[in-house]
């Protein structure tokens, strides 16, 4: 810090002098910067770029264990590997499902919230708090609501008499996924929706009000001006969902663990089991590659068609 | 869109200019008002029944949790389970390392996280830009390709398994965000203070001192609750990195807790939960108006 006592305010004319002034800027910036720097090398770039590296490895759990570089082995492996798929097939349709309805519902819910309705604060708080619950406890808050005794769900089909409709949601191999489904958009809208009413609010009125002025009923004011200026943050916030609904594992870690045999088995679960029940890291991290490269091709053919469609 | 426009997302503007500007028919806008209040009410029994039940379930008495068919609202409300997570469960051992852990890591992510937010809002730098780019690059990269790495470096430090080791994960996590955040609250002060500051004969460090510190306090704290919650909520890292059950934070805790569920053990389970869930309210009550402006606008805006 004591970088900083350097003037900056020495304005003499000379223009070596400027250049000095900027030299010794540079120097407070990297001293500025280097606390920060300094961990995210060694504990975020570095183990990323070794990670990305493991995957094309035979690493294995414990201490003194060779490694050799493999090459391509751990992909066809992957590729023959029928667990991978189902895996894979359930991780991605978890996260469509999950990033279209918490989509849908969060926008519905912005425009409410966006309207001068009575209990409109109650609802703002509500829609909030499931953001602020920590995965862990989502996790167990639902297993309260599906559990087959002493649960909400089959308690509320009791009581509107469809006793038939009662399961355990969680152990039902048809209903697991979807009941997992619906947890991940009770938990991932609120962020969804309190992004996408600050966009609301970003619109600029003086166009509404000129629509309106033009004849404009309600739905095609939302077509022809929210909708376009809302368009960023749309694309942003889904494209973040997505990434972070591909990407998750405490939520489901705590309801089905990945279970029954496999059904809601994301591919994080299944690349956690691999490394830490297994101890097969190289072929973990193989798993990790794919999964990064196929969100980034999803995520470059939806941005580029978002952006076209713009234009 | 600027951050000015963001500070207004109490709502209260658009409401009011809602007025007269179209005047349609008076029956079809009350048909309109009633479906938007059925909606809403919809949203609000989706969003708050599943949280009643987990307040109901942790205040009910064993025999009423292995009832055949439950109560919304308890009979006879007990405070028993709160006593028995604590106490049995160990939750309580678990709760004070998670308080130790992230109170750890918001004030390390502060401290290292202020000069470097100063200088990217400040100078122009390559630097600022890389960095930021590195906040939506990591959003991209599942844990597992981390995860095993950071465990062999720590290994060979001779942290892991240790909370220093887990704070260190967690620092280097929230730093991204943070610095995202604090960099926007330094942008927000006028660079103008700094020049009238230099002018009145303040050195650099008696500006920083005297006029960026005060007006950067809300940041800090935004930062450092930021930084707290993320330690406090977090599952992966700890469930991986920590093996000595003693050392176990409160995620980790009530994770295995579940585990171990009979239909009695609901009580201490959903009381639990619920204690671990106060630190994150009360940082969201405290973060309400700005979570829509600064983090979340870093956020979108990335």
């Amino acid at each position: 810090m004591t970088t900083l006592t350097g003037r900056p305010d020495v304005e003499r004319s000379a223009p070596d002098s400027r250049s000095r002034r900027r030299r010794s800027d540079r120097t407070t910036v990297y001293l500025l910067l280097l606390p920060s720097l300094l961990p995210v090398l060694v504990l975020s770039v570095f183990p990323l770029l070794r990670g990305i590296y493991l995957g094309f490895t035979d690493a294995r759990a414990g201490r003194n264990v060779e490694v050799s570089f493999t090459g391509l082995a751990n992909y066809q492996e992957l590729l023959g590997d029928s667990l991978f798929w189902s895996s894979f097939r359930i991780g991605l349709l978890w996260a469509f499902a999950v990033t279209v309805l918490q989509f849908l519902l969060a926008l519905g819910l912005a425009l409410l919230l966006d309207q001068r309705l009575r209990f409109r604060g109650v609802a703002r708080v509500l829609a909030v708090v499931p953001w602020a619950m920590p995965p862990v406890v989502v996790g167990i808050l639902w297993r309260l609501v599906y559990h087959p005794d002493a649960g909400l769900l089959n308690e509320f089909l009791h009581r509107i008499g469809a006793d038939g409709l009662r399961t355990t949601w969680l152990g039902d191999f048809n209903t697991a996924l979807p009941a997992v489904i619906i947890v991940g958009v009770w938990a991932g809208m609120p962020q969804t929706t309190v992004v996408l009413l600050a966009g609301l609010q970003g619109v600029p009125r003086e166009l509404h009000e000129a629509a309106a002025m033009d004849g404009a009923n309600a739905w095609q004011r939302f077509r022809s001006v929210t909708l376009p200026s809302l368009m960023p943050v749309i694309v942003a916030i889904t494209s973040l969902d997505f990434i972070w609904n591909f990407n998750s594992f405490g939520l489901v870690y705590v309801l089905t663990a990945g279970g029954p045999g496999g059904r809601t088995m994301l591919p994080m679960l299944f690349a956690y089991e691999e490394a830490f029940r297994y101890g097969n890291y190289g072929y973990a991290a193989a798993l990790g590659n794919v999964m990064v490269v196929i969100v980034v091709a999803l995520l470059a053919v939806y941005v580029r068609r978002r952006l076209r469609e713009a234009n | 869109m600027t951050r000015t426009d963001m500070t207004r997302v109490d709502g209260t503007r658009r409401g009011q200019n809602r007025s007269g500007v179209t005047r349609r028919p008076q029956r079809r806008r009350r048909v309109g008002r009633g479906l938007q209040y059925l909606a809403l009410s919809a949203y609000l029994v989706f969003l708050a029944f599943p949280l009643v039940w987990l307040v109901s379930t942790s205040f009910k008495p064993p025999p009423e949790l292995v009832r055949l068919h439950p109560t919304l609202i308890p009979d006879n409300p007990t405070l028993g389970n709160f006593v028995q997570a604590f106490t049995e469960q160990e939750l309580g051992r678990a709760a004070w390392n998670s308080i130790q852990v992230s109170l750890a890591s918001a004030l390390l992510t502060v401290l290292i996280a202020t000069p470097a937010s100063y200088a990217l809002a400040r100078f122009r730098t390559r630097l600022g830009t890389v960095a930021l780019g590195w906040v939506l690059l990591s959003q991209l990269f599942p844990f597992v390709l981390l995860i095993i790495p950071i465990f062999l470096v720590l290994r060979q430090a001779g942290l892991a398994n240790t909370h220093a080791g887990l704070v260190l994960i967690y620092v280097v996590w929230a730093l991204p965000f943070a610095l995202w955040m604090l960099q926007g609250f330094v942008r927000n002060i006028p660079r103008e203070l700094e020049e009238a500051a230099s002018v009145d004969g303040a050195n650099r460090l008696q500006t920083l001192r005297r006029v960026i510190f005060p007006l950067l306090t809300p940041g800090l704290v935004a930062t450092a609750l930021f930084a707290f919650i993320s330690a406090w909520n977090e599952f992966f890292f700890a469930l991986v990195l920590i093996k000595t059950p003693e050392l176990a934070t409160l995620p980790v805790a009530l994770a295995r807790f579940v585990g171990i569920e009979g239909t009695a053990r609901l009580g201490p389970l959903a009381a639990g939960s619920l204690l671990a869930t106060i630190p994150s309210l009360v940082f969201f009550a405290v973060m309400q108006r700005r979570l829509a402006s600064g983090s979340l606008a870093g956020a979108v805006k990335g």
